[in-house]
Parts: C-alpha cells; sequence; structure tokens
C-alpha cells in the first residue's frame, strides 16, 4: 500500500513497524512531527519529555527494560542530551534504541547550523542517513534491528528537507517483538571509571565490528554504487543525492545510507573507476575530512560552500562555474519576516519592556521573534535557558538594568536550574516568564505546565509558582499581558528591588486561546496619524492616511489601544 | 509526464494544503510525486512556499530553478519572490490579493506597484479573484481551492479525479465548499 508520508511521518512508519514500543522526544523543528506522528499509534507510548536530555534517558531506561525505544530531536536538541548519549555508545542496549536527530541547514528554524554527524563520529555510533521518504521508513526499521545486533544505540541522521518532504511510501507491517530480559550487568551499565574503561575498548571491539559489516554484503541496501558515465563520479548522502541526481543524470554516483563508519574500501574501489571524484555534503566536510585521512582524492569544500542548505543549482553551478539557470530574478522585494500573531500575549510585555528601556536576555521561542523590528525588544538569544542565566552574570557584572524572558515550555526545558543558581548565588536579577500555556512555536504541543500528555490524555498540572517557590524565588508576581499598564509596573518595581524576582506574564496563545468578542477600531476624527500604534508589530495595523485595523485579523487584545496617545483607539464589542 | 508547480503565498493561506491535494492525485494516478516545504519559524505570517514535482521519477524535492511549469500565487506580492524556479514558458496564476508584510506596514519597505505587470513581460500570467470565487462558494479559506481549480484546467485530469483527491485529504464537513469553490476556479479562465 503507498502512502504520501513526509520524513518525519516516515520516520515514525518505520519505527512503529520495527515494533516500537516507547518514544519521547521534546518538540524542535524540524524534528517534532516524528513524535506527533507516533502519538497516534495505539501500540506506542509517545510522550513529550521537558528536555531532550530526560528524552533520552528514558528511552534508554526503556531499552535497558527491553522495550525498543526511540528519542528524536532537532540538532540542537542533542547538544542538550549529548551526556547521556556520548556515554551511551559504551554502555550500548538492550533493546534496540534508535535516536533521531534533524539537523537546519540554511537555518530556516534554529539558532545555528551544526552538523549532526560529528557527534556520530565522536560517539563512534552507527549512524543512517536516508534520502528521501522511503528510505526514512526502510532505515529507521532496520535501525532497531542493527542496534540490536551490534550493541549500539543507532542515529538517525536527517535535514529540514528530508522531514519536511513529502514522498511516495510502500507501507509495511508491524512485527511485534517479545520485551527483552532485563540483564542485571554492572560491568555494561554501571559507568564507574572502572567499569567505562573496559567498555571503552569494547566499544572500539563493537566500532571494529560495524567497520566489518559496512564492507559485507550485508550492508548493500545501504550502499549503492551506480556506475554510468565514469568521467565524473560523486560520493555523496541523504538530500544531497537527489540534488546531484537532478543536477547530473548521467554522472557515476555512490550514495551513502550509512554516514559512520565509513565504507572505505568501497569508496575505494568506486573512486579507481571515475576520472575526477567529488564528495557533496551539506554544513561541515565529515565524510571528506575522512576520505582524504584515507588518501583518497576527493574534491569537496573546495569548491562546495560549508553553509547553508544546498539545492540542485547550488550542486551544478559549483562543479560546473559556467552554469548559469535561465531565470527571471527579481530583486528589492520587501521582505516578509515572520511575527508575532495579532493577539499574541507576548506583545504586552516587549511594548513594557521597550519603554523600560532594559537590557533584555532573550531564549528560543516565538518571543525571539520580539528582537526584530519593530518591536526590537530582546537583546541576546543563545539557547535555551541561557537568558535565565545570562541575566545573573550580567547582574553579576553590575549590569542591574536587566531582565531575562523566558516561555512556559522553554523554562521548564532549562530554566528552572538557572532561576536557582540566581537564587542560590544572590542575584537581584528579575526574570519574566511568558507563560502562554503551551510549546508554541513548533505547533502547540503540551508540556508538563499544561496538564495534558502528547497523547491528549489528562495528567498533573505543574505550578509554575510552586517550581519558582520551590528554588526559593520568594517575590513571584503574575500579570495578565494584555494590561500593559500592569506589566509595566509590575516589572519596573521588581527591577527597583534588591532581590531575586520571577514576574509570570499569563495569558494563552491565539492559537489555543478563544476570540474575545471583541476587537479594536481607529475613530478617525481623533487620530493624529503618529505612528505609534504600527510600533506594536501587529499585522492587523497598517496607516492609510489615519491608522486603521482589519476587524478580520484583530484578536482583540487592546495593546495598541494601550499605546495611543490620544485615545484614538476604541474597542467594539462584537454581537455574538 | 513532467509536471512542476511552484505554490506560494502567505502563511494561513492554505499552501500546504494545496499541494497535499496535488500529491494525492498524483499517488491515485499511479505517479511518482515529492513536495517540499518549510515549517516552523517561517509560517509566523511569513512567506510560504510548497513545490510539487509529479513525473514517472522524481528526485529532489525542490525544483532546480529556471524550470517549473506552473505557478499557482495566493498573494501578488510573494510572486516576485518566487519567479527564479520558473521557465520562460510557465503559466502562472495570481490570485487578486495583497497583504502587506509588516517590513511595509512599518514603513521600512514599499509594496511594488504592479507585481501582476511585472511578471507578465516574462511569463504567461492571469489574475483571478480567487477571494471573490471563495466567498461565493461560502468560505473565505477556500482560495486554496479556487486556485488549485484554476490550475487544474491545465492539467490532464477530470473533475472527479480532483474530488477524490480532495476526499483524502479534507475531512467530510467541509468537503462541500471547498469542491464548489474548486469547480468555480476551474471555470473561470
Amino acid at each position: 500500500m503507498k502512502r504520501f508520508l513526509s520524513g518525519n511521518e516516515a520516520v515514525a512508519r518505520g519505527a512503529w513497524e520495527a515494533g516500537l514500543k516507547y518514544a519521547s522526544s521534546y518538540p524542535g523543528t524540524p524534528s517534532t512531527e516524528i513524535l506527533q506522528s507516533l502519538a497516534r499509534f495505539p501500540e506506542v507510548q509517545a510522550e513529550w519529555a521537558p528536555n531532550e536530555k530526560v528524552a533520552l534517558e528514558s528511552a534508554i531506561g526503556a531499552s535497558f527494560a527491553g522495550l525498543r525505544a526511540m528519542a528524536s530531536m532537532k540538532h540542537v536538541g542533542l547538544n542538550v542530551a549529548a551526556d547521556p548519549f556520548m556515554t551511551l555508545a559504551y554502555t550500548g542496549v538492550n533493546a534496540g534504541l534508535v535516536v533521531a536527530v534533524a539537523d537546519d541547514p540554511g537555518l530556516y528554524s534554529s539558532q545555528n547550523e551544526q552538523d549532526t554527524r560529528r557527534y556520530a563520529v565522536a560517539a563512534r555510533v552507527l549512524a543512517l542517513e536516508p534520502s528521501d521518504s522511503q528510505e526514512a521508513l526502510a532505515f529507521t526499521k532496520d535501525a532497531f534491528f542493527l542496534s540490536e545486533r551490534f550493541d549500539i544505540p543507532v542515529l538517525l541522521r536527517l535535514v529540514t528537507r528530508i522531514s519536511h518532504s513529502k514522498g511516495v511510501v510502500e507501507i509495511g507491517d508491524r512485527v511485534e517483538p517479545m520485551q527483552k530480559e532485563e540483564v542485571r550487568d554492572p560491568a555494561k551499565w554501571v559507568m564507574l571509571p572502572a567499569y567505562a574503561k573496559i567498555r571503552h575498548t569494547n566499544l572500539l571491539e563493537r566500532f571494529k565490528k560495524l567497520k566489518d559489516f559496512v564492507e559485507s554484503k550485508e550492508a548493500d541496501a545501504f550502499l549503492v554504487e551506480d556506475l554510468q558515465d565514469t568521467k565524473v563520479g560523486f560520493i555523496t548522502s541523504g538530500i544531497c543525492y537527489q540534488y546531484v541526481k537532478e543536477a547530473f543524470p548521467e554522472a557515476s554516483v555512490f550514495k551513502l545510507g550509512i554516514i559512520n563508519p565509513l565504507p572505505f574500501e568501497r569508496i575505494r574501489r568506486f573512486a579507481s573507476k571515475v576520472d575526477v571524484l567529488y564528495v557533496v555534503e551539506e554544513l561541515d566536510p565529515v565524510l571528506e575530512e575522512q576520505l582524504k585521512a584515507q588518501g583518497i582524492d576527493v574534491i569537496g569544500k573546495e569548491v562546495f560552500p560549508e553553509y547553508g542548505e544546498f539545492s540542485p543549482d547550488v550542486v551544478r553551478s559549483c562543479v560546473d562555474k559556467s552554469y548559469k539557470p535561465k531565470a527571471v530574478y527579481f530583486t528589492d522585494i520587501p521582505t516578509r519576516p515572520p511575527t508575532l500573531c495579532p493577539g499574541c500575549p507576548h506583545r504586552g510585555v516587549f511594548v513594557a519592556l521597550r519603554k523600560l528601556g532594559v537590557t533584555v536576555f532573550g531564549d528560543i521561542g516565538c518571543y525571539t521573534l520580539g528582537a526584530l523590528p519593530p518591536l526590537s525588544s530582546i537583546h541576546s538569544c543563545v539557547c535555551m535557558g541561557a537568558g535565565v542565566s545570562m541575566v545573573h552574570g550580567a547582574n553579576k557584572a553590575g549590569h542591574k538594568k536587566s531582565v531575562a524572558i523566558i516561555g512556559d515550555s522553554t523554562f521548564l526545558h532549562s530554566g528552572v536550574t538557572s532561576l536557582m543558581n540566581i537564587v542560590y548565588n544572590r542575584s537581584s536579577s528579575t526574570v519574566i516568564i511568558m507563560d502562554n500555556g503551551t510549546t508554541a512555536m513548533t505547533g502547540k504541543q503540551p508540556h508538563p505546565g499544561t496538564g495534558v500528555t502528547a497523547k491528549g490524555e489528562k495528567t498533573v498540572k505543574l505550578s509554575i509558582e510552586e517550581v519558582v517557590r520551590g528554588v526559593g524565588v520568594e517575590r513571584v508576581r503574575v500579570v495578565d499581558p494584555y494590561n500593559v499598564k500592569e506589566t509595566y509596573e509590575v516589572i519596573k518595581e521588581e527591577l527597583e528591588i534588591d532581590e531575586p524576582s520571577v514576574v509570570i506574564t499569563r495569558r494563552p496563545c491565539t492559537l489555543i486561546a478563544e476570540r474575545l468578542g471583541k476587537t479594536y477600531t481607529v475613530d478617525k476624527d481623533k487620530c493624529i496619524a503618529c505612528g505609534a500604534c504600527l510600533k506594536v508589530g501587529c499585522m492587523a495595523l497598517s496607516m492609510n492616511g489615519n491608522a486603521s485595523i482589519d476587524e478580520l485579523l484583530c484578536f482583540g487584545c487592546g495593546v495598541c489601544a494601550h499605546v495611543c496617545p490620544v485615545d484614538a483607539i476604541v474597542e467594539v464589542v462584537n454581537e455574538n | 509526464m513532467k509536471i512542476d508547480v511552484v505554490i506560494c503565498g502567505v502563511g494561513g493561506q492554505g499552501v500546504l494544503l494545496a499541494s497535499e491535494v496535488l500529491g494525492a492525485l498524483a499517488i491515485e494516478k499511479g505517479l511518482d510525486v515529492k513536495k517540499s516545504e518549510i515549517h516552523g519559524m517561517a509560517q509566523r505570517g511569513g512567506s510560504v512556499f510548497s513545490h510539487v514535482r509529479i513525473a514517472e521519477k522524481v528526485f529532489s524535492p525542490v525544483i532546480p530553478q529556471g524550470t517549473a511549469g506552473y505557478m499557482l500565487a495566493f498573494e501578488e506580492l510573494e510572486v516576485l519572490r518566487y519567479a527564479h524556479f520558473l521557465s520562460q514558458k510557465a503559466k502562472v496564476f495570481i490570485n487578486k490579493q495583497r497583504i502587506n508584510p509588516m517590513t511595509v506596514l512599518s514603513g521600512e519597505a514599499v509594496y511594488p506597484e504592479d507585481p501582476v505587470g511585472m511578471m507578465s513581460r516574462h511569463f504567461e500570467v492571469k489574475s483571478v479573484d480567487a477571494l471573490r470565487l471563495a466567498k461565493e462558494a461560502g468560505n473565505v479559506r477556500a482560495v486554496n481551492m479556487v486556485m488549485l481549480g484554476v490550475l487544474s484546467a491545465c492539467l490532464p485530469w477530470s473533475e472527479d479525479d480532483w474530488f477524490k483527491a480532495m476526499e483524502m485529504v479534507f475531512p467530510a464537513r467541509l468537503l462541500d465548499v471547498n469542491k464548489k469553490a474548486f469547480t468555480l476556479g476551474r471555470t473561470v479562465l
């Protein structure tokens, strides 16, 4: 049976077909839909964890207990989970364990474009990389068996263009593996130095077996040599394979479905059959460096960029410098950057912060958009939780006129320990938790503060106030960010006080909130066309002689009315 | 057969749903099909595009520049942003609707005076008031199906084929209005 599946949906399907029983993840573009798709299978216990480290560790626990398990995350999520990941290579697995990680070349929705393949090399794990949705299904399914056979976690490397592209997929049936026996084996699972030392050499032995495997006939399905015109050859993997086939349909291509360890002998044989050999890989020269170290003569980053996303055009023009597509290009087109939605509860906080003129240590989420004009209210964004740690460091450095902002989901992901640090090390930092009741940017996933699980079931609803008080913050204030004046006053008071404080700005995200039954309109007689309202950065507002409000877009938050100096923006109560 | 379509518009206009219907139809017809798009941060009112490629065998989900045969644009400015994917023989269908981006609203940038005219100098362009037809069909959100209907008139499949694909994508309660919008688009030119 054929289905039209995205790479992420195909990964979920492949895992389900392999008999997956437990999956955990934290939402992050472009990996989010893996867990979302898994949550729809009744046989799979699919969970949103507070962060990627917890997700991976929980998956390790399930594998230990004998069930096939998976953790999925975006590339920077593996940084959070790197601690268990690196040692997991030492312990190995009991039941099959797959870690699916999606990179984001071109930074469509990320803070960096690091290359996850480096982790596979560093940890010495088996790594697979599918080049379309069909392979995403097949490789994920195979990964569980290989994980068990070689006693190693398998890293499944995806990129945005695989995760979010759809293709035709032949689907199969589910196998139902028996739960494996738990084996109490301290020398395998207790990574004390004495045992870990032995497990390290054991890992090297397991990795040697993987090196033999990739050269053997058994690995043929993953390593496809397509010999055509021998003047030019390409070594490539993943989405780049499709770009090479598109750009050079006549050329010889060696497609790597296994990207760690590399089958050097196979590649050497292929290299000997072609006159010139290119290695095509997005981001880092991970393949290239290894091939060159093996003495295999390849052309790589001499011609291809080490940044950004590739395409058929990038591949073709890098190899053939004379190539120029016959296309029409329009320049000076106004950009259309993403913006906070009309009615977004974050907007009022930014308007208040801008008026206070404080330095704002930001974080990862929709609210990062507050950095863009016209709000221009955020002054740093490094990684999840960093804002709360940074405001403490800045405070210690004498910078008192500063706050941290962080979302509810992000606070639970990585902000709690940073807040603990503020209390323990006694800075007078002010942290604003913008609680919109969901993980908004990735598509309104629930989290421990929502009282709902990934499967839509009811669960214990964590109280952010109690967590904050629990780590020792005594000053906790809750405000409604639609009330800009109060939000401003409360933050101002907390800034002046010489002790740690948390302001929770609470309003549901417009994606989950009900409409308010009111909108706003402009009293044209009063409007002086000063443009103050436009500076709140709302798509519903525009200037056509006077300010005007698109009533279809207006959510009724009233933040623009707060900033109007002549009270020209007035409420309209809708009848229904 | 080789059909490459660029569908573009603004977050919330239903770009991704339109490409989903096209993909479902291609599978029904036993063809290979790939589609590619970007989710996440790019969707917060930002520019949205989808590439749909249908052929006996499709490699890249991204269309090479200068080669796409069709464009469906749900917003006038967005046609300019993705024009470089089009071949010189491309047919371009544009919804007569303008949505100012934040950069224009805040006065940083100016909305081009005549995007349709700019496109017409290079391509075969048809402009359609899809918003009006969507309203006529009973739902302003059905602009995407009006535009898909417009495209369908140049593709080889019957209205029934398209309806079957729509049945696979839309929940039953939304089918009637979307089919109606599709038919209005299919017969407008």
